[in-house]
């Protein structure tokens, strides 16, 4: 990237706080609707999202990662405890500054790749020239640049991703939060998205929040990774990689690596056969 | 795979056109050569003379304007009231469950009993079709509105938080758009349903506009303008009701539904 | 089971709308609108009356003949352009042009060609229910989910197993939606014919009600039908959701 680029995230300001997002004791409760009663989703939860860092988020499917992501962005309220971001309360509002890739498709189908990459551009004011220079180069980042008058239903699942992640990326957020995002990608496409996801971080100096489902890629991309409980939701560790700042996909050829992944796989065994129902196979 | 589908449908279309044209031969020379009574039906091509004459006779104008004002009135209250009751049912969950059961039930009862009613109330004229028509075309409308802010995917929403947008431009830029394929299939309902309502209220008891004229000829044996009037009728509706398809089509194609 | 529950709305409904009709018969007055109570009444002594019945039974006849070709008329032609994919796409659009006009207009043509009577209104009847049963047959069949038919295969199932375990199940939900739609739009279409040029029936009964301006009899004929017409569409309504209940899940059979 040359040094003309317009850079896709703010760097946080010098003052910036070491802790950039805190969760204490949160908890959140579904009230009950027809079929069940309420669900006990998530927590209690602490923890602390320190300023910069790559943090990503393992669990057995069904443990509350999602809504874990919708109480720490300010979509979902918690039922109990507070969350905090760059040091003011959260509570029912997404603050400014927090971006969000939603696990599900949320490509707006009415209008071109372009018009959705820039729709919180135009929404938040920014002028036209400037709008449209963070909008080139997101849709180059995203490998896009063929398919800017294309709407979504011309794309395939995983392109559609991608420009969910354009969207929220334009707005330059200073915390970025990813479910899944790759979900809808082979295994290839992935370690390369993965690549980009770190150059990205790497460049911006932006806090990333990635929920995945995939030990490798976590253990890939992150410094962090908090391994959840089954429902409700807890973090059982949070494990240190230590990998250096400077890394990519070939990170995998290390022989400590492979370390960190059965470690990861160690807690979650017995935590998704007792979210499959077995428990007691666990032991 | 794209090609391919549109040269499937390009044959379709042609064997559709030939067919069509066919079934007009055939009548046309049924009719000719004596097969088919004059009594019953006219030929094709005896149709198409009686229309051009019934079209520049000077009486048609007046009740085609009642037919086609009527109609206008019908479809704009039905698709406007409509869609302002179909959101507010949408947004009020007390008010749609007290509603639903009647919504269910609607279309099953066979509404044109209530015309003779309609008259008596209003009396002859306009006024008891376009309500009649109205009252039929609404509740289409209403019902495809519901279902279209009721299947706006809940991450749309969640994206709107995101961006932080007003309500109202929650509901302009997202809801609305969103909603928009079953807006437009409520459209075409009550389009379609507009013209059934007026025609058929004006073939049974009405004193002009096009459907009495149509009964009127038929009471009177007057054949050629009969079925001119018929094919004109048939003409005039296929040409709105694929107008408004042509565009539900573009816009689906766009967005790949 | 019945519960309060399924019972709370179609009550709930029958009560609001006696209520509205009150409500319209204080605002319009006996000229009008008839009060419900004596107008029921009016209603009750009708159905007792000897002259009634002949016409109760031409409506009925005309509506169960009506129902039986369209139903399986329907049925019929939507299997064979169902599982015809070309005559399914020719006809398609034909159909849903023949679904959208004023169907009315066309009553003369079939007057002339069946003469007034029995046969009229029963081609009538018969031609607005059986468009959306071979609507829905069409896509009943286009839809189901080749994956299915490739599990019999798997299975070694012999075609009638196929047909009777594999497609009946998979089309019957989206058939039955079609027939239920069709029953209403039957009934209709024969309310529809016979208050034109009609010298019986219970359409003939409301048009000589409105040359003798009775309000009370519009308003009980129109009563009875309704009622028929709503009882009959929950019953059906009921139905139609339990068969849906074991039907594939939404978009499952497309490509
Ligand atoms: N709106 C909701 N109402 C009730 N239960 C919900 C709702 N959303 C999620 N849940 C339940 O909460 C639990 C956690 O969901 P989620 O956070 O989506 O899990 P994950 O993303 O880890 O797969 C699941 O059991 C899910 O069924
Ligand atoms: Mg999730």
């Amino acid at each position: 990237m040359t040094a003309a680029a317009p850079r896709l995230a703010a760097v946080p300001s010098e003052a910036a706080p070491k802790v950039h997002a805190r969760l204490d004791g949160v908890t959140r409760v579904y009230p009950p609707r027809a079929g069940h009663g309420e669900v006990h989703a998530l927590g209690p939860i602490s923890f602390d999202l320190r300023a910069g860092e790559f943090f990503s988020v393992v669990g057995p499917s069904g443990c509350g990662k999602s809504t874990l992501l919708d109480v720490l962005a300010g979509l979902a309220v918690p039922s109990a405890g507070s969350v905090e971001f760059e040091g003011k309360p959260v509570r029912g509002e997404v603050p400014d500054g927090v971006g969000v890739v939603f696990q599900e498709d949320a490509s707006f189908p009415w209008l071109t790749v372009e018009d959705n990459v820039a729709f919180g551009l135009r929404r938040a004011g920014v002028d036209a020239a400037e709008s449209r220079r963070r909008v080139d180069f997101a849709v180059g980042f995203m490998g896009l640049k063929d398919f800017r008058r294309a709407y979504p239903s011309q794309l395939s699942g995983g392109m559609r991703q991608r420009v969910c992640i354009a969207r929220t990326l334009v707005m330059q957020p200073r915390l970025i939060l990813l479910d899944e995002p790759f979900g809808a990608l082979d295994q290839q496409t992935r370690l390369l998205m993965g690549d980009e996801l770190l150059r990205l971080w790497r460049e911006t100096s932006a806090t990333v929040l990635l929920i995945t489902h995939a030990l490798d890629e976590a253990n890939l991309l992150s410094d962090r990774i908090g391994v959840m409980s089954a429902r409700p939701g807890r973090f059982i560790d949070i494990v240190e990689t230590g990998w250096p700042r400077e890394r990519d996909s070939r990170l995998a050829e290390r022989p400590d690596f492979g370390a960190v992944t059965s470690r990861l796989w160690s807690y979650l065994r017995g935590e998704s056969l007792r979210a499959l129902g077995q428990g007691s196979a666990a032991r | 795979m794209k090609v391919g589908k549109a040269k499937a449908d390009n044959r379709a279309t042609w064997i559709r056109v030939a067919v069509l044209a066919s079934a007009v031969g055939a009548l046309e020379i049924a009719c000719r050569v004596g097969w088919v009574p004059a009594t019953m039906v006219i030929a094709p091509s005896a149709m198409v003379k009686a229309l051009i004459e019934t079209l520049q006779s000077d009486d048609i104008g007046a009740h085609l304007q009642q037919t086609l004002s009527a109609v206008a009135i019908a479809m704009g209250l039905s698709i406007v009231g409509g869609f302002l009751i179909g959101f507010v049912l949408h947004w009020v969950p007390f008010l749609r469950r007290a509603f639903n059961p009647f919504l269910a039930a609607y279309y099953a009862i066979p509404h044109f009993a209530f015309y003779p009613l309609l008259i008596v109330i209003f009396g002859l004229g306009p006024a008891p079709l376009i309500v009649l028509a109205t009252l039929f075309a609404m509740v289409a409308m209403i019902v495809a509105t519901m279902a279209g802010l009721d299947r706006v995917p809940r991450v749309l929403l969640k994206t709107a938080r995101m961006h932080r947008l007003s309500l109202l431009e929650e509901i302009w830029r997202i809801r609305l758009p969103a909603a928009a394929p079953h807006l437009l299939s409520g459209v075409k309902l009550a389009v379609a349903y507009s013209f059934i309502g007026v025609i058929a209220g004006e073939f049974i008891l009405s004193t002009s506009g096009i459907g009495h004229e149509i009964a009127y000829a038929y009471d009177n044996f007057d054949n050629p303008r009969m079925y001119a009037l018929i094919l004109f009728v048939l003409a005039i509706v296929t040409c709105f009701n694929m107008a408004v398809y042509a565009y539900e089509r573009r816009l689906a194609r766009r967005r790949g539904a | 089971m019945v519960s309060l529950r399924s019972w709370r709305d179609p009550l709930l409904v029958a009560i609001s709308l006696v209520a509205l009709w009150q409500v319209l018969h204080e605002l319009a007055g006996d000229v009008a609108v008839t009060a419900p109570a004596p107008t029921l009444a009016h209603l009750w002594e009708m159905i007792g009356q000897a002259r009634f019945l002949p016409h109760l039974r031409e409506t009925g006849l005309a509506f169960l003949q009506a129902l039986a070709i369209a139903c399986g008329g329907g049925v019929l032609i939507g299997l064979v352009l169902g599982g015809h994919k070309l005559s399914g796409e020719v006809a398609e659009p034909i159909l849903v042009g023949l679904y959208s006009i004023p169907k009315i207009t066309l009553y003369p043509v079939i007057l002339l060609l069946f003469g007034l009577g029995m046969p009229a209104k029963v081609a009538f009847g018969a031609l607005h229910g059986i468009i959306p049963v071979v609507l829905f047959t069409m896509n009943a069949v286009r839809n189901v989910n080749r994956t299915y038919l490739r599990a019999g295969r798997a299975m070694r199932l012999t075609p009638l197993q196929t047909g009777w375990h594999i497609l009946v199940p998979a089309t019957l939900p989206e058939i039955f939606s079609g027939l239920r739609i069709g029953f209403s739009l039957t009934l209709l279409g024969t309310m529809l014919g016979e208050l034109f040029a009609s010298q019986r029936g219970l359409g003939f009964l409301l048009m000589t009600a409105i040359d003798l301006h009775d309000v009370k009899t519009i308003l009980a004929i129109a009563v009875l039908i309704s009622t028929f017409a709503i009882i009959a569409n929950a019953a059906l309504l009921a139905i139609d959701k339990r068969l849906h209940r074991g039907a594939a899940p939404e978009g499952a059979g497309k490509p």
